[in-house]
């Protein structure tokens, strides 16, 4: 795609909002730790989970929580912080991962807010912190089109990184698996790692980690994994250097309606309104925090998501196309070969977030295979998560699977399904089925 | 281009859910998405889309399909003037054809769409272009002179109970298309069957053939041998040698009489070569089949008692419709299997029966519509075992873990 970052970072001015949004962590209900009002420092709860009130989200910032804003039914929709010009972090203290125990260190990081970067498979959702895992699993590489390069923002960051990396090691007391690129450099922190490290040959999704764990140890029913991002290591590694909350990220800046695309160092649930009036031109543009396959649709003034380590702007494709079905249609981005992209594979797109084409029901088959490298019948799976059928979910291998591993499933999809809206529902439904 | 869009958006208040003629929608919507490919941006999941949609997957069936259909509407006219002893040259052989087979795809696009925009206007879903492949496909599979309004019924027989009953596209277990022919089979067996129907001996209304004309298709000729033993001598059997009317080559280009679009096996199978490269098409299904057809035939020849056991497999796939099955038919992707293992076995059983069939039960020559049939309602067994076994495997690691 066009619009790729270079390798440069700039300092943002530091935004003056901000925001931590529950609707960034899955199946979660909220409840306030606060009132709209409320001085809260960095590390702070804003709010934590209803279900397991151990897990707190806590302010990137400290400042003034300004407005708590709600959606329909009064959900919880985004924290609004006003950040103050010296950010006041509140004190975990610094040690050594190696001197705490497993217990003392996720008490440490449950209460500074850094558990949320903790995920586990199945469901794809913040890690239980009751549940033990099996295995840690880290990616360490993004393969999705126009994505940060990991081992580019870990510059500067070795050390927390390798601090973040041990406490979680020691947390979960499970193998540690690493995946790597098998070409393409990557960073000496990276290889030099301390954990089981796997090699990972291939275009996109070869840097997802449902990909990684199903070719390294399937998941089975009644297992759990954790899954965490390199980036999310560095601020866990920070906890304990530095005694703090520090969620400075560093977020590629990237799309074809970015005027210079590149690296930008900010701050978890920074307002992207100065980011997008500055480098984002086109009003016709869609801002996403996160990448463009997995990424939510945010505003101009929107805020950087909890996980996402990269914003995206790219044309809507909101234009009708004359006979577009049956024109040759040279210079379209498709992996069909009905269209003539196949003769240039390398050639860089500037895509649109058109649908091209209606939705319709399964017609195609044989198709979603073809970018989906698990062992997994697609088709059959969504066939019955869409009949809710949980016997048959299982069987069929739902719980290796998250939104995500469906991504580009959906994209080159003939029929338009919204597959990653299926996988999520369905993922929600078994969760709740299941009593978690 | 602009005028055509100034007439979609003029005419969408009225149709749109408020407007006065909303019953209309589908239609209107028929129209501006063939028109259009919509303006719709995405608004869940993946933000960038593939730019394949269903109605170019249809539409390249459609263009893999008319090399062999031109070739048919040349060939009845062939067949014809040849039948009545006129002379005659390429043009005025398509012309023929062409008089025959347009009024046929007319009347098949408009019952079949008919019904397929019954249905959306009452379900209110939008019209489904399944039905553009179907509606060149069932007179491609019909003998030239079948009355239009047995074509018209068989349409609407397969769209209704072949498809809308289970849901419109997508949906059906049986190839819509074939349903059609298998209904006009049983349905009107005189006019589509036997060795009167392939090829229009009428010269202004009037039976024109001359002496010693048989209309007789080469599968026709082959059930006479049944029963007769193997090496019979009988004279039919000139007709599959070297240079007959039958021969190998006669076959594989397609001079053949038969349905209107599947004589040719050439002009299918460029057709065929067209979807796999597109990446359309199955070639496992094709590849399959063809190799279950020639190893049906190969144990035919190794056991033969008739001579139309005894035939060369080679011969015997390029005869009848069997190659045409194979290409358009039995790789329809919903009523075939769908997993790549069950594609295999899928294709190969429908090659295995077509020959089978097609051998052992001289009353229905068209083996491969029987048999892609038998295994549309079979797929999803096969594909039941195909999946049972990754569902066995996963069963198993947590076995092995326990």
């Amino acid at each position: 795609m066009k619009g790729k970052v270079a390798e440069t970072t700039v300092d943002l001015q530091t935004p003056s909002v901000f925001a931590v949004k529950p609707t960034d962590f899955k199946d979660l209900t909220p409840k306030l730790a606060l009132k709209a009002g409320a001085e809260v420092k960095a590390g702070e709860a804003l709010f934590f989970d209803k279900d397991r009130p151990s897990i707190q989200f806590t302010s990137p910032v400290s400042g003034e929580v300004t407005e708590v804003r709600r959606g329909a039914k009064r959900k919880i929709l985004e924290v609004v912080v006003l950040a103050d010009k010296e950010t006041k972090f509140k004190d975990f203290g610094k040690s050594a991962p190696a001197s705490l125990s497993a217990e003392e260190i996720k008490t440490r990081v449950l209460e500074s807010g850094c558990w949320p970067f903790i995920m586990q498979r199945p469901y794809g959702c913040v890690a239980n912190p009751e549940a033990s895992p099996k295995a840690v699993f880290i990616s360490g590489f993004n393969s999705a089109p126009l994505a940060a390069d990991i081992s580019y923002v870990l510059k500067g960051n070795e050390t927390d990184f390798n601090t973040g990396l041990e406490a979680v090691t020691k947390m979960a007391g499970t193998p540690v698996y690493l995946g790597l690129p098998s070409n393409g450099s990557v960073a000496s922190v990276l290889k030099e790692a301390k954990a089981e490290k796997n090699t990972f040959k291939g275009p996109h999704p070869a840097g997802n980690v449902g990909v990684q764990i199903h070719h390294t140890s399937p998941l089975n029913k009644e297992e759990t994994v954790w899954t965490v991002t390199p980036q999310d290591l560095v601020i866990i590694g920070r906890l304990f250097n530095e005694g703090h909350f520090d969620a400075r990220r560093t977020i590629a800046v990237a799309g074809s309606e970015v005027s210079t695309p590149q690296y930008v160092n900010t701050i978890i649930g920074a307002s992207l309104e100065r980011l997008t009036s500055e480098y984002v031109k086109a009003d016709n543009a869609r801002i996403i925090s996160g990448n463009v396959f997995t990424g939510e649709q945010i505003a101009r003034d929107g805020f950087l998501g909890f996980y996402a380590d990269t914003v995206c702007a790219i044309p809507e494709g909101n234009q009708t196309d004359f006979m577009g079905w049956v024109l040759p249609g040279f210079g379209k981005f498709s992996i069909s070969k009905t269209f003539s992209a196949f003769l240039s594979p390398n050639k860089e797109y500037d895509l649109n977030t058109g649908m091209h084409g209606e939705e319709r029901a399964f017609v195609v088959s044989g198709e979603y295979e073809k970018v989906f490298p698990f062992d997994i019948y697609p088709q059959f799976l969504l066939r019955a998560i869409l009949t809710r059928n949980v016997e048959k979910m299982e069987e069929l291998g739902i719980y290796e699977v998250v939104e995500e591993d469906f991504a580009l499933p959906e994209v080159i999809c003939t029929s338009k399904i919204p597959l990653q809206k299926i996988v999520n529902e369905g993922l929600s439904f078994l969760k709740k089925e299941m009593g978690h | 281009m602009n005028f055509l869009k100034n007439i979609i958006e003029n005419t969408r208040p009225l149709v749109e859910k408020d407007g006065k003629r909303n019953i209309l929608y589908p239609l209107h919507n028929a129209l501006e998405t063939m028109l259009f490919v919509p303006d719709h941006t995405t608004h869940s999941g993946a933000h960038v889309r593939d730019h394949i949609d269903l109605k170019r997957t249809m539409v390249t069936v459609i263009f893999a399909l008319v090399p062999a259909l031109l070739f048919g509407m040349w060939n009845l006219g062939h067949h014809h003037f040849a039948a009545v002893g006129q002379e005659s040259d390429v043009m005025g052989n398509f012309l023929f054809g062409a008089m025959k087979v347009l009024p046929m795809i007319i009347v098949t696009y408009a019952a079949g769409l008919g019904v397929e925009i019954y249905f959306a206007f009452k379900n209110g879903h939008p019209v489904n272009e399944g039905f553009l492949v179907s509606g060149i496909l069932i007179p491609m599979i019909m003998p030239v002179d079948i009355p239009l309004w047995m074509v018209a019924i068989s349409t609407i027989f397969a769209v209704l109970i072949g498809k809308e009953v289970f849901g419109g596209t997508g949906m059906n277990i049986l190839n819509p298309a074939l349903t059609a022919r298998a209904f006009a089979f049983f349905a009107y067996p005189a006019f589509i069957s036997g060795d009167k129907v392939w090829i229009n001996t009428k010269v202004d209304g009037a039976e024109a053939a001359v002496d010693g004309f048989s209309g007789a298709t080469a599968l026709g000729d082959l059930a006479t041998t049944v029963g007769q033993g193997i090496n019979s001598g009988l004279p039919v059997l000139d007709k599959f040698a070297d240079g007959g009317q039958f021969s190998m080559l006669n076959a594989f280009l397609g001079y053949i009489p038969g349905s209107i679009g599947e004589t040719s096996s050439l002009l299918v199978i460029i057709g065929g070569l067209v979807l796999i490269a597109m990446g359309i098409g199955s070639w496992r299904i094709m590849g399959s089949m063809i190799l279950g057809g020639l190893a049906m035939g190969l144990i035919f020849n190794l056991f033969a008692v008739n001579d139309f056991m005894g035939i060369n497999p080679f011969h015997q796939i390029v005869l009848g419709g069997f190659m045409f099955g194979t290409v358009f038919m039995a790789t329809d992707p919903v009523s075939a299997a769908q997993t790549n293992k069950g594609k295999i076995i899928y294709g190969f059983l429908a090659g295995f029966l077509s020959i089978m069939i097609r051998v052992f039960n001289p009353a229905y020559p068209e083996g491969v519509m029987m048999a892609i049939l038998f295994m549309n309602v079979m797929a999803p067994l096969i594909d039941h075992y195909v999946v049972g076994a990754n569902v066995k495997k996963r069963l198993k690691r947590i076995k092995v873990k326990a």
